[in-house]
């Protein structure tokens, strides 16, 4: 693993959120932080390095920090699919191909992603490092399918032509307004609600 | 139809301010001190007078479940946790409940705690849901500020603790059990039952654990009255309901309808109708991905509710309506399913861990018509050599799609593999 780090310490950033997070579980049940914990020092990764990933020497300090075995920390941070166990790109491309977004044409979106970045296989890395490609599994907005997700923001209702124009966007080092990419208002449908029209708010 | 007047969640779309200054224009949070004066009994029996049932998937009464929780505490607390790992495919309605009406949630999660004699509560929300889970913990804080939660809630002198937590995609935690063991900083594996959460859940103490919808719907059914929520929709399948249409319509949306609508009525009023017209169907997947498929000829006068679709062998589900035109490969969709759970199953019971991973090898053949008639017989009985032999439901839910597609489009599947046959040589096809 010529990516793994000697070390890794939590920075001031990440420091100044652990109490509360540890806070919110009973005394003596800290592991309960576990999972707020790792995805902590992935995104230290992410700002620190432009990689969101969790090096083994990041799961050892969890370890220490809440007085677990290491062996449980790595089981869990393996058994939860939104860990990076490897270095990934700037920005991580998370395609649903699940039935919902399948049926909205998910294959296009796939398609178009691979030939815009060269990828072609899954969890690879474009040559540039900009980009990893990850297949995943229902991301839970299907009434906007297809979902395209980037790092934490979910595009949605896509099409080849929209993931070209996204990412030109980010290699710019644009970031554009998430949700649906056809404008249409969040999950109402296309044309406006059929529903809530009297509702003041 | 249902009228907007009788709408829970008036801000679905997020068209209107979804934090409490707009939560309270809707009308949350107004009273909340008279509902908590009404005793845990009190609320406890008003929820189950009004029929609802859990919308998580399984549709248990929730007055019910709520009622099993300790009266009087043995020195252990009791907690209450909420199920924001939104994951079934085709499902994201407790999505919109969270980014746009949060206040409901949580005026939920307060209520109903407070009905159980829970001081604190966590909400578990699936770690995808980023941006969902930082306006939810904005509207928490907001509460808290406000004196609604937290120590003395609402000034009814009851101590109410409010903790959101994220998961790290796993769409097994969604399973009760496997929640309150993924909460507890583990690989999220359920538990067998008995002892059930009630009695030892979370940390080992008195736990429920529910659906975001069947939350957020409390404070609205205690402030209308247990009469108002049950006269809609039918006996025992009662009230309102979030209703995601996905797939092959005009209009994908989710919409909030009475129980029991007619579905071609709630794909026509809302979706724009199937693509293609009505004669266009060809199946739908009518609660989520683990319910069997229903061809046309049943979609054509189905109901949406619990019973109804209990009666043509499918089921509610979490009311993901997922909708497949005949352009569609039923039997490809079917397939991609089977890699879902595949790919889903934690693998501690090896019936799902080695199923599931067998049904996808003979589904994905399947697609391609490279089996023989017979396998399709094989696979229907290892879908029943799975269904029931596990800890938890995932073995079913895999079980069901593929029992639903031999059931209803068993023809297609032979239609494919005669066609396979047809391309290969004949000495290959003898083989």
């Amino acid at each position: 693993m010529t990516d793994e780090p000697s070390e890794f310490v939590f920075d001031a950033h990440s420091e100044a959120l652990i109490p509360a997070i540890i806070a919110k579980y009973p005394a003596g049940k800290q592991a309960s932080a576990v999972l707020p914990l790792l995805d902590l020092a992935q995104r230290q990764m992410k700002r620190q390095t432009d990689s969101a990933w969790v090096p083994r020497v990041a799961m050892d300090v969890i370890a220490a920090r809440l007085s677990m075995p290491p062996i449980r920390v790595y089981e869990v941070a393996t058994f939860y699919f939104m860990f990076n166990m490897k270095k990934i790109g700037k920005h991580h491309l998370q395609l649903c191909t699940t039935t919902p977004c399948w049926l909205r044409g998910s294959d296009d979106v796939v398609a178009a992603c691979r030939k815009h970045t060269g990828i072609k296989g899954w969890g690879e890395t474009s040559e540039d490092g900009m980009f990893t490609m990850t297949e995943v599994e229902c991301v839970g907005a299907c009434v906007n399918a297809p979902i395209l997700q980037v790092d934490d923001d979910f595009y949605e209702d896509m099409d080849a032509e929209k993931v070209e124009m996204l990412l030109a966007a980010l290699r710019r080092g644009e970031k554009p307004p998430v949700g649906s990419m056809a404008g249409r208002q969040t999950s109402a449908p296309e044309g406006g609600p059929t529903t809530l029209t009297g509702i003041e708010g | 139809m249902l009228n907007d007047k009788d709408r829970i969640f008036t801000n679905l779309y997020g068209v209107h301010d979804p934090m409490l200054a707009g939560a309270r224009a809707r009308g949350d949070w107004d009273g909340t001190a008279a509902l908590l004066a009404r005793g845990r009994d009190g609320l406890i029996d008003e929820v189950k007078a009004s029929g609802l049932r859990g919308r998580g998937g399984a549709g248990f009464p929730t007055g019910m479940k709520w009622s099993f929780m300790p009266k009087q505490s043995d020195g252990r607390p009791s907690y209450l946790v909420v199920n924001a790992d939104e994951s079934e495919p085709g499902t994201c309605k407790d999505r919109d409940i969270i980014r746009h009406d949060p206040h409901k949630l949580i005026e939920g999660c307060l209520l109903a705690s407070f009905a159980m004699g829970a001081g604190a509560c966590y909400i578990y929300i699936r770690g995808e849901f980023y941006n969902e889970a930082v306006v939810l913990q904005a509207a928490i804080d907001e509460a808290y500020a406000a004196g609604l939660i937290g120590k003395n809630a609402c000034g009814s002198g009851y101590d109410f603790e409010l903790y959101l937590h994220r998961g790290a995609g796993a769409y097994i935690c969604g399973e009760e059990t496997a929640l309150i063991e993924s909460l507890e900083g583990k690989k999220g594996m359920p538990r067998l039952k008995p002892p059930f959460p009630a009695a030892v859940g979370l940390y080992g103490c008195p736990t429920t654990v529910n659906n975001v919808e069947s939350i957020a719907v409390v404070p609205t059914i205690l402030r209308r009255g247990a009469a108002w929520f049950s006269a809609l929709g039918r006996p025992k399948n009662s009230g309102t309901k979030l209703f995601c249409i996905s797939g092959h319509v005009n209009k994908p949306c989710n919409v909030e309808e009475e129980m029991g609508i007619p579905l071609r009525e709630l794909l026509e009023k809302h979706a724009g109708g199937v693509r293609g017209g009505w004669d266009n169907l060809l199946a739908v997947i009518p609660g989520g991905s683990s319910v069997p498929l229903l061809p046309k000829e049943i979609c054509d006068t189905v109901l949406m509710d619990f019973d109804s679709l209990r009666d043509v062998r499918s089921g509610l589900g979490t009311a993901a309506v997922i909708v497949m035109d005949k352009s569609t490969d039923v039997i490809k969709a079917i397939a991609r399913l089977s890699h879902f759970y595949k790919h889903e199953s934690c693998g501690q019971c090896t019936p799902c861990r080695e199923g599931t991973g067998w049904m996808m090898r003979v589904m994905n053949r399947m697609v391609e018509g490279r089996a023989s008639s017979a396998e399709i017989d094989t696979l229907e009985q290892v879908t029943r050599q799975i269904e029931g032999h596990t800890i938890c439901a995932l073995g079913d839910a895999a079980a069901w799609p593929i029992q639903g597609l031999i059931r209803h489009f068993r023809p297609v599947m032979e239609a494919r593999i005669a066609a396979y046959r047809g391309q290969v040589s004949p000495k290959m096809a003898a083989e």
